[in-house]
């Protein structure tokens, strides 16, 4: 067991990228032992991520090093400079991998019946896992050309996913507009990893961090990660591409493609907070991305609202509850350093965080309620449906949790996190609050609109026999809509042991360096 | 800061390689033309990282019967040979929705095939 | 219970209050008219107009918040034209804000 815990990080990334290449060899043999070896995989990775969560929580940060005589071996011999690729897992970082875990097991059970009349199945299950070793590999990286890997492989498998259904015209648009501003994205990313290595002679985020003095060509570098980082995750005003592409995927994919995009996000704060942290000029950069968050907030929610697709719909909301994570951390990233960070930057951050865990939550479960609807109509256009509520109770209330869950109103979970962020921020500058406060009325609003278009008013007679959708789907959901009720009634400990730790490494650089600098032997 | 430019020339080229794609991907309207920009801007990155790792009088760096001197830094070459496996992989992907598109809506212009705005 | 820098919130204290809340509201409804025919008297009042057929009457998606889209007009008709979906146009925005970015990274570093 203790080889397990100690092994984890690897097999983290290996167990889903091993199966990934067993899927089509089993599928042609038999295809419930195709399904039975995806879900047993993804559920066997969910146990090897929460053994290691507990083992961080007690332990502290874990260092595995690939290739070394023993994990923690990161300068063999006395060397000054850290050698070889090193996965540096911390209390964020495995946050991140526990909403990843949860969301790809949700979603692939959801698979099970939403893809069941496609054909290829074989390599649409290959895709998905391939996507979820890019996903962890990610987060769980502590090398910056490491990052440009698993960031493509992510991209790769998540633009193939989502032109599947080749038969629409609409999803191969999707697909190749994902597939050139990931391409694009991850180039320039490359170029400023090149101008870092150029300097500093090394890739390790931890080395980098302690050798760096902020050169001009430091600043360059930095514009080039945030930019190249933050257009994968639906900034405003970079982010018209978004909605065309997580419209027209299958519903599970897209409830993966947004965790991708928190990775993303997961990697400019380590590349903001670790990397640069002391150097930076945080007042600057801080309010370059507090207003990069209002204007997100605004106007994808501005944009949600006029929309008659149910996904497209989804899509702009979820570049919306972006924002909310941006505003929450560049609020504490502007007063870094300084000592308003222990009255509110702290509680900002936590904020922030405790928004990506509930947005990775409820934004797959509103996606998979809208694939439901599609899966049992065949239409995506709000203005064609209405009284589905009558035939489908079940996704009526988890589409009601969702929207509660979204729109901040108590008891949900969605409130708690808003409650953080409005409390913090307010006292930076009252105007962010105030413009969260309004765009959180008018996501309401647009929810409203969705539930009484499509849910509630007479059974039309063209929708007399509707069906509940499958009892997979059902399950999928109702795995998401567990861990949201759950969150709501005890929110107090989801912060104290998940949230508050994130922070807590986020915020203290020392710590992140000193694992890997610190971690020579004879 | 004349004499520095025949040094300095792969960085130039690196520079220039760059900003013509960056010209192809704003101004060119076909798709085929699109992704050679999308190479283009490839064949530049992978040229400034091999760029940066030369040293002046170096050898390749291979450690059997090697002449005496400097090597070059063999770090930016792996990085270069990765990008470029991934980059190969992005794409024939690329081309393969480029196909799909045309079936489906008959033009390979980035307005008239578009069928989603707004 | 989460702590913040100028409060708490405890959801289970909320929903005790809820529920008693909702007891008190559900005990004054039992109080109410004994009289009431359900069905005869909840049917829609027409006062003389025909009644349409079940289609008709739900209000489609896009006409719901009519009157909001008409007084932001003014935002709403520019932002909506520059979503236009060209590939071209988002590296357009991608490439302006690189410009951007390393231009206030300059000017207020100082360098």
């Amino acid at each position: 067991m203790v080889a397990l815990i100690t092994h984890s990080p690897i097999l983290i990334i290996a167990i889903p990228l091993v199966a990934a290449f067993l899927t089509p060899l089993i599928g042609m043999a038999s295809k419930k032992a195709r399904n039975a070896l995806v879900i047993v995989s993804l559920a066997f990775v969910a146990f090897l991520v929460i053994i290691l969560a507990r083992d961080i929580s007690i332990n502290g940060i874990h260092i595995y090093t690939l290739g070394a005589t023993s994990p923690e071996l990161t300068l063999p011999g006395g060397a000054m400079v850290p050698i070889r690729i090193i996965l540096e897992v911390d209390a964020m970082s495995i946050f991140m991998g526990i909403i990843w875990a949860t969301v790809s097991l949700a979603a692939a059970i959801f698979s099970l019946s939403h893809m069941a009349g496609e054909t290829g199945q074989n390599r649409f299950y290959t895709l998905l896992l391939l996507m979820v070793t890019g996903g962890f590999g990610m987060m769980f990286t502590g090398d910056l050309f490491n990052l440009f890997v698993f960031l493509e492989i992510a991209s790769i498998s998540g633009a193939a996913l989502i032109a599947f259904r080749t038969r629409f015209a609409d999803a191969v648009e999707g697909g190749f507009k994902y597939i050139v501003i990931s391409a694009v994205a991850g180039l320039i990313f490359l170029f400023g990893v090149g101008l870092l290595y150029a300097q500093y002679n090394s890739l390790n985020i931890g080395f980098l961090a302690n050798a760096m003095q902020y050169s001009t060509l430091d600043i360059i570098a930095l514009t080039l990660f945030l930019m190249s980082l933050t257009i994968k995750t639906g900034m405003v005003p970079l982010h018209m591409w978004y909605p065309d592409s997580y419209t027209v995927a299958p519903a599970n994919i897209t409830a993966m493609l947004v965790i991708t995009s928190h990775a993303c996000m997961y990697a400019v704060f380590r590349i903001c907070f670790s990397l640069y942290g002391g150097v930076l000029d945080a007042s600057v950069v801080g309010w370059i991305i507090v207003i990069i968050g209002l204007l997100t907030m605004f106007v994808g929610v501005t944009m949600a609202v006029f929309q008659t697709d149910v996904m497209r719909f989804m899509s702009y909301h979820a570049i919306s509850q972006m924002g909310y994570m941006w505003l929450g951390v560049g609020v504490g990233l502007a007063v870094l350093g300084n000592p308003a960070l222990d009255t509110y930057g702290r509680d900002a951050i936590s904020g922030g965080i405790f928004h990506i865990l509930n947005h990775a939550m409820y934004k797959p479960l509103l996606f998979m309620t809208a694939g439901a609807l599609f899966h049992r109509t065949g239409t995506r256009d709000l203005n064609k449906m209405g009284g589905l509520g009558h035939n489908m109770k079940f996704t009526l209330i988890l589409y009601i949790i969702g929207t509660l869950s979204i729109a901040g109103i108590p008891p949900l979970n969605g409130f708690a996190s808003k409650f953080l962020i409005y409390e913090s921020v307010y006292q930076f500058n009252p105007v962010l609050a105030v413009v969260a406060m309004l765009v959180s009325i008018i996501t309401l609003a647009s929810f409203t609109k969705a539930f009484q278009s499509a849910f509630t008013g007479p059974q039309l007679p063209e929708y007399k026999d509707v069906k509940e959708v499958p009892k997979p789907m059902l399950i999928g959901m109702g795995i998401l809509a567990a861990a949201i009720i759950f969150t709501s009634i005890f929110p107090g400990l989801v912060v104290e042991h998940i949230v508050n730790p994130a922070t807590d490494a986020l915020i203290n650089q020392a710590a992140y360096v000193n694992g890997i600098m610190g971690g020579g032997m004879p | 800061m004349m004499e520095h430019i025949p040094l300095n020339f792969p960085f130039l080229a690196a520079a220039l390689l760059v900003g013509v794609s960056f010209y192809i991907l704003i101004f060119k309207r076909n798709l085929i033309k699109l992704i050679m920009g999308i190479g283009m801007l490839a064949s530049g990155v992978n040229l400034f990282l091999v760029a940066l790792g030369y040293r002046a009088g170096g050898n390749a760096p291979i450690y059997t019967d090697v002449p005496e001197g400097p090597m070059v830094l063999p770090v930016p070459q792996a990085l270069t040979l990765t990008s470029i496996v991934i980059n190969v992989a992005v794409l024939a992907l690329m081309l393969t929705m480029v196909i799909l598109i045309y079936r489906h809506t008959g033009s390979l212009d980035s307005e008239k095939s578009r069928k989603m705005k707004g | 219970m989460i702590e913040s820098p100028s409060g708490f919130w405890g959801p289970v204290v909320w929903i005790i209050a809820a529920i008693v809340a909702l007891l008190i509201a559900y005990f004054i409804q039992r109080r109410g008219e004994k009289a009431y025919k359900k069905g005869v008297q909840s049917e829609t009042f027409l006062m003389g107009n025909p009644k349409l057929s079940e289609g008709e009457t739900h209000i489609k998606a896009h006409n719901i918040y009519w009157g909001f889209f008409e007084g932001l007009k003014k935002y709403y008709v520019p932002t909506i034209a520059a979503h236009t979906g060209i590939i071209n146009d988002h590296l357009i925005w991608f490439i302006a804000g690189i410009a951007v970015v390393v231009i206030i990274l300059f000017v207020t570093g100082g360098i």
